[in-house]
């Protein structure tokens, strides 16, 4: 008796060792982690390789994307390298020349990608480019594309065509969100003329960068006042800065942005921070604020804003955007960016990880991890919490096109400094409209 | 598994460790070559050993001084006669465009107002608080306050004046800059302070100012304790006024350090960025030469005219430097 339980013992406890044991290589369906590997099977044959991903996302975002991929990595036994640096653009070149290029990078605008087309980065796989098409509208699959050649997958996204207000302010006082630019003016004039607040902040501050906030005004409403067309020739200086169609547009920033009735002093739009004008529609001395989507956690952080449902009218300091309208309710284009995965490397592991950041399941993955988007189709807005960012998955969703800012696609001549400086000269000088535009063609490099 | 789960939590001592470890050797390394190069030095001959003094001495100080400073200076010089990228020589358009964008020429002009007044008012605000603190009983409080400000990084110092000018255009929200405040109590209409060309270069000056007034006193307090007592009281006995002794013996006296506080303030202003950066960065016509040079080659990427301005920069230190040699040399000989 003895003797024979003693054996038993033994066996159950070898057993469970060997349980153990062979737990993480078992080639069961659910490994143990509520993780159903056979969503995985695509990916697999891949055992033990490493693939490198280099980025400018570094921590606390890194920690999200690791997190994402946690189930991958274990199911398909892809060890993924996050490499993130803040010198990314600098070290990109020196890497791609010194023959140390990583597998994966995610390029942060299409401009620097365009410079590695045919100098080291890989046509992306016909899985890839299938799921691209099948996910992504055309608009953003060009921005992966060079010459014809599509190379890079498109990541995360960000959209900058939002005006932030605060409900319970227009609850109170009955304005309604307005959805063409008409309303907006409407709505503006209506809001001045109850002088109750000031209907527009704004403010071009932000250190050295001074004169962004300028650019990107002109650029969301070049989108609404010209073609698509007629926006790419523009950024890529196919048509002077100083065109007819450029006019237009500056001239219909400055009916807000120069209308001292809707902002109060002109000229100290220069000096205002961008933070600070953002400020203004928490504390209830402004209406409206023309800003992206990040501005939200800053007024969170410093000034106790709450950011709710557009519906929910009741919070105090509570904060949402709408929709920065169109010249008509169908005519929507977005303004944003985003990020493109490029490969540098046709290793199948390398594709196979390529091809899994294209799918609806990690975006939506990633997306409910939390303060991310992208502009895959087959993102669940249920799967986006924060209020703001539901709004931005609406906009790009029904986007009749989508933009890159202009001036991150522009030579850093201009888009980082005589476009910057010029549109501070316009509201802190009272520089006029054509002076600006022609000071700035003037400046655009020779060849 | 545990060991696994507590490899992958980082403590800071993760970081510390292996730089530690690298100082550590590093030094190692250092002392053994030095202790090497003695060793080598104590068996050569007596007349190996001259040379090797020149040797060890000389040689790493003028390579470091070669890469780190004879070489850019070269390469500056070759690049401010190239295009944005440093591929084609384009003669002197660089200059040409320095010389005639109005832009520019505002850098030029504003660069010019910050070298000329900085250092003079700088200097005659030192020496007028060292001479008037030169007898006083506790001049240590007055003289540590105006110190003071050299201690605070010149970002710093943009920082907190540009609070000191801030200015509020919402009539919803408070105002809270000190000037605005002075000039409302005082009865004017206090105007956005930052914003006002040429007013505001004036402002920007006044924080250089700010700062390099201690470093003047300082120096000038110094070179006053110097002048002799018996001096002084001669020209008290003969009926000299404390201005005319001011005048014909301290500043005679300390002529040549008031010399060098101004050739030192006037190279620190021609370089001045910082300030300029934080406070307006270069916006609303205040920008300065060394502001723009950064901005052309780091921000426009046009290598070409951010050398061309450093190269004008470069010209416009040198008589500086080379007056301010020549004194030390004078006053070498009349030693």
């Amino acid at each position: 008796m003895k003797s024979s339980k003693g054996r038993a013992l033994a066996v159950v406890a070898s057993a469970a060792i060997a349980a153990l044991v062979f737990a993480g290589c078992a080639p069961a369906a659910d490994n143990g982690n509520g993780v159903n590997c056979d969503d995985y099977s695509q990916y697999k044959g891949h055992e033990g390789t490493e693939v490198e991903i280099y980025t400018t996302i570094i921590d606390p975002e890194a920690g999200l994307f690791k997190e994402s991929f946690a189930d991958f990595e274990e199911c398909t036994g892809i060890t993924i390298n996050w490499n993130g640096t803040q010198e990314f653009e600098a070290q990109i070149p020196v890497r791609v020349e010194g023959g140390t290029a990583p597998d994966l990078a995610i390029f942060p605008q299409p401009g620097l990608l365009a410079k590695f087309a045919g100098k080291g980065l890989v046509e992306a796989s016909a899985e890839v480019t299938a799921s691209v098409d099948a996910n992504y509208s055309a608009d953003w699959k060009n921005y992966g594309t060079v010459d014809g050649a599509f190379y890079a997958a498109p990541l995360g996204a960000n959209v900058k065509s939002f005006v932030w207000y605060a409900p319970k302010v227009f609850a109170d006082n009955g304005y309604t969100v307005p959805t063409t630019w008409d309303e907006l003016i409407t709505l503006s004039d209506k809001i001045a003329a109850d002088g109750k607040v000031q209907p527009w902040c704004v403010g071009f501050g932000s250190g050295e960068a001074t004169g962004w906030v300028g650019t990107d005004w002109m650029e969301d409403i070049m989108l609404r006042t010209a073609s698509a067309e007629t926006y790419d020739a523009w950024v890529t200086h196919k048509i002077a800065f100083n065109d007819p169609a450029v006019a237009a547009a500056i001239a219909q920033a400055g009916s807000i942005i120069k209308n001292p009735k809707y902002v109060g002093d002109v000229k100290s739009i220069a000096t205002t921070t961008f933070q600070a004008g953002g400020a203004g529609v928490v504390d209830g001395s402004c209406a409206m604020h023309r800003q992206a989507s990040f501005l939200g956690g800053i007024l969170k952080e410093d000034n106790g804003a709450v950011i709710v449902e557009p519906t929910d009218v009741a919070t105090e300091n509570g904060i949402s955007v709408f929709y920065f309208p169109g010249a008509s309710a169908d005519n929507k284009p977005a303004l944003g960016g985003g990020e493109f995965v490029g490969a540098f490397s046709d290793r199948p592991e390398v594709q196979a990880v390529q091809l899994y950041l294209t799918t609806p399941e990690w975006n939506n993955k990633k997306a409910k991890l939390g303060g991310w988007f992208s502009a895959n189709k087959g993102l669940d807005e249920a799967n986006v919490a924060d209020p703001v960012n539901k709004v931005a998955v609406q906009i790009l969703k029904n986007a009749t096109t989508f933009r890159f800012d202009g001036s991150d696609v522009m030579p850093a001549a201009v888009g980082a400094g005589s476009f910057w400086k010029e549109m501070t000269a316009w509201v802190a000088e009272g520089k006029s409209d054509k002076a600006v535009l022609d000071a700035i063609e003037k400046s655009w490099p020779k060849k | 598994m545990n060991s696994a789960f507590y490899a992958a939590v980082k403590t800071p001592w993760d970081t510390i460790g292996p730089n530690l470890l690298q100082l550590v050797l590093a030094l190692v390394a250092f002392a053994a070559i030095v202790y090497l190069v003695f060793l080598v030095a104590s068996r050569a001959s007596v007349k190996t050993q001259d040379w090797l003094k020149y040797l060890v001495f000389l040689v790493p100080a003028s390579l470091l001084l070669l890469v780190g400073l004879v070489y850019p200076t070269i390469r500056t010089m070759i690049m401010a006669f190239m295009d944005a990228d440093s591929e084609l020589f384009i003669g002197v358009d660089n200059f040409v465009w320095a010389f005639t964008i109005p832009e520019i020429l505002i850098v030029l002009r504003n660069t010019a107002i910050w070298v000329l007044l900085v250092p003079i008012l700088a200097t005659a605000l030192g020496l007028a608080v060292a001479y008037l603190t030169d007898r006083m009983k506790r001049a240590a409080v007055v003289t540590s306050l105006i110190f003071m400000p050299m201690a605070i990084s010149f970002v710093g110092a943009g920082v907190i004046w540009k609070f000191v000018y801030d200015y509020q255009p919402n009539k919803f929200k408070a105002d809270i800059g000190l000037l605005s405040a002075i000039s409302e109590a005082l009865g004017f209409t206090p105007p956005n302070w930052l914003l006002e060309a040429p007013v505001n270069t004036l402002l920007l000056i006044v924080v250089m100012i700010w700062i390099q007034t201690g470093f003047a006193m300082v120096v000038l307090a110094a070179a006053m304790k110097n002048v002799p007592d018996e001096i002084v009281e001669a020209a008290m006995l003969d009926g000299a006024k404390p201005w005319a002794r001011f005048i014909r013996i301290t500043m005679p006296m300390i002529r040549s350090t008031i010399v060098v506080v101004l050739t030192t303030t006037m190279i620190g202003t021609l370089k001045v960025f910082d300030i300029v950066r934080t406070m307006t960065g270069g916006n609303f016509q205040t920008n300065v030469i060394a502001n723009e040079m950064y901005s052309q080659s780091f921000r426009a990427m046009d290598y070409g005219h951010g050398s061309a301005l450093a190269i004008i920069l470069f010209l416009g230190c040198l008589p500086i430097i080379a007056y301010n040699i020549r004194q030390l040399r004078l006053e070498r000989t009349e030693r």
